[in-house]
């Protein structure tokens, strides 16, 4: 086969530039323009990679679908508003509901969110506002929030456990620890990206101005980027959520009833609720589970489709 | 202030290392290096190896790249250079969806609803054709098998290859593409011969940024995998990996020396998290791949 009609194969040729440089140099021979059997044979073999890669496509899609409707589907018969308002029965069992549980998750993620995106904001204004071009400590920096991004969740959930937990036991707050761990460098990463989009002329017309470099920050630069900034938090937190392994080892003895107080003892929480009765055998306990991970996936694909529009709507505004 | 928010995050990555490394040093002290390659893990009898784990690991992470990787690289393509702007602007969401799901809600379907239906459809069939390769054995009567979690785990990797992949064909250059148009080049053509050449290095780093996942999923693996103790050559077995067996034996421990060894798993697995992370930041060159993850 021959995929360009000079013959040349520009994957054996590897840099696609030199392909196309090469092309002209055979332009003196004379070109035959009709359709030759290798040429309805070409077209063929593009037509199949356009299927299998349109069928892909679809496949996933498929998936997805498969998935949320699998969701909806088993979660639906065990959802009433008292399964909303009810915490779970004492000893397992059927009926009661997953009140403890939402409130705890929400609790858990919350002060999760209070320490990872300050932290986070701040990391990224250092990283694109102060640290100088060549600074050591920034690319440390940098490189620390990619390795602690491709940190297994599991991992997280032992060092919390070893820091935290060992010798204290379960707490909400070591769940919120363990929680922040995860989202830092999702956000630090995406308000860094945002910041990147700042206009540098918003920056030079401050300086221009004699505005010192922290007021520039919180009276230029910020708003500028604050609904990027929200967007990516919003995301971040959504995928801390749903996050399980992270809160296994550090907030799963918990008893059945609403804890408001994260500190000194486990709270409910849905992902190890979830995960303990999925594991467990009782008919009961994984129709309670289906409800869980219908109102959790909820949360979280509104939260996604939500973050998408916002930042769409607030791209449409910046290009104008 | 800003640097001290950078300071704490350096920070907590190295006292992650120190945590996992000082839990697990009764364990080092005790098997060494030996604790990589022997295969028993019977916490009641004093003996365990990250032989088995590390099996399970390596075989359903292969699994899930072997079909993940050319199905989301596929997905690209189409969100590419195929899809009606429209469509793309809904199927790329939706995709990227896919991994939003949280991996605990995942592992419910995959144990309630995939399991079984693997168990009833999908292993027969293959047994019955390929039953002469060992890795298509007998099938197990419940689905929880190596098979069913490297299915769970192609799933969550495709939307990391595909999503990736996608924002790295959308910045081969116009001009190259018509060119190669121009000189007649079917669209297959234009794919081999200028896209994926430009593009190779970042989806090569946006691979390995999805085996990095498949490596490190413990919960929706622990579901699904069955948590079997034994070395099998069929992949319809039960089986561990090291983030399923933390997950699982971790609520249950049996003796200090029992928590020490799964601290070690978890230095193993720190130890490739990071490795992986290094290698997609070597061979992604001039594309950031990364940022792609966040969202």
């Amino acid at each position: 086969m021959s995929p360009l009609p000079d013959g040349t194969d520009p994957v054996d040729s590897a840099p696609a530039e030199s392909a196309m440089e090469s092309a002209p140099a055979d332009s003196t021979a004379p070109a035959d323009l009709t359709a030759s059997g290798n040429l309805r044979r070409r077209a063929a073999i593009s037509r199949v990679v356009d299927a299998s890669a349109t069928a892909s496509a679809l496949l996933a899609v498929a998936v997805l679908g498969v998935l949320v409707f699998g969701v909806v589907k088993q979660g639906a018969s065990s959802l009433s508003f008292d399964f909303l308002t009810e915490n779970p029965p004492q000893f397992g069992g059927p009926g009661g509901g997953i009140a403890s549980a939402i409130v705890g998750t929400v609790l858990i993620v919350t002060l999760a969110a209070m320490m990872a995106v300050p932290i986070g904001v701040l990391a990224a204004l250092y990283l694109t506002e102060f640290a100088g071009r060549r600074s050591g400590f920034a690319r440390v920096l940098k490189m620390a929030l990619d390795l602690m991004q491709g940190l297994p969740t599991v991992v997280v959930g032992l060092f919390v456990f070893g820091l935290l937990v060992a010798g204290h036991g379960n707490s909400g707050f070591a769940g919120s620890v363990a929680l922040a761990i995860v989202m830092l460098p999702l956000i630090a990463r995406s308000s860094q990206e945002v910041l990147l989009l700042v206009p540098h002329s918003l920056r030079e017309a401050a300086e221009a101005l004699g505005v010192s470099r922290w007021r520039t920050v919180v009276g230029v630069i910020l708003p500028a980027a604050l609904s990027g900034i929200v967007t990516g938090s919003i995301l971040a937190i959504a995928r801390a959520a749903g996050e399980t392994a992270p809160l296994l080892f550090v907030d799963s003895l918990y008893t059945p009833g609403v804890q408001l107080n994260l500190f000194g003892h486990a709270v409910p929480n849905i992902p190890v609720m979830i995960f303990t009765l999925s594991e467990g055998a009782d008919p009961s306990g994984v129709a309670r589970a289906w409800g869980a991970a219908l109102v959790l996936l909820a949360v979280i694909l509104a939260a996604n489709i939500g973050a998408r529009v916002l930042l769409a709507r607030s791209r449409r505004r910046t290009m104008g | 202030m800003c640097a001290l928010a950078g300071a704490l995050a350096v920070l907590t990555l190295v006292e992650v290392a120190y945590q996992l490394i000082t839990g697990a040093s009764l364990s080092v002290s005790r098997f060494g290096p030996a604790f990589l390659v022997h295969t028993g893990w019977k916490p009641n009898f004093g003996v365990f190896g990250a032989g088995t784990v590390l099996y399970g690991t390596a075989v359903t992470a292969l699994m899930a790249m072997t079909l993940a990787t050319p199905l989301g690289i596929a997905i690209a393509l189409y969100l590419s250079m195929l899809a009606p702007r429209g469509i793309r602007a809904v199927v790329g969401p939706l995709v990227e969806m896919l991994a939003a799901i949280p991996s605990v809600i995942l592992g419910l379907w995959g144990v309630i609803v995939l399991a079984p239906f693997v168990q009833q459809h999908v292993e027969p069939g293959l047994h019955r054709v390929f039953g002469f390769i060992p890795i298509f054995g007998e099938p197990q009567t419940t689905g929880l098998s190596l098979f069913t979690a490297g299915l769970i785990l192609t799933i969550m990797v495709v939307p990391i290859v595909a999503s990736l992949s996608r924002d790295l064909f959308l910045t081969v250059p116009r001009d190259l593409k018509e060119g190669a148009e121009a000189l007649g080049a079917t669209r297959w053509e234009v794919i081999r011969g200028v896209v994926l050449p430009t593009t190779a290095s970042g989806v090569a780093a946006a691979t390995v940024l999805g085996l990095g996942r498949a490596l490190g999923e413990a919960i929706a693996v622990a579901q699904v995998i069955g948590d079997g103790n034994v070395i099998h050559a069929s992949l319809f077995a039960p089986g561990a990996t090291l983030a399923s067996r933390i997950a699982l034996d971790f609520q249950f421990v049996v003796s200090k020396l029992h928590t020490a060894s799964l601290f070690y798993l978890a230095v193993i697995l720190l130890v490739i998290g990071l490795v992986t992370n290094l290698i997609a930041q070597a061979i992604a060159g001039r594309f950031d791949v990364q940022r792609g993850l966040v969202r």
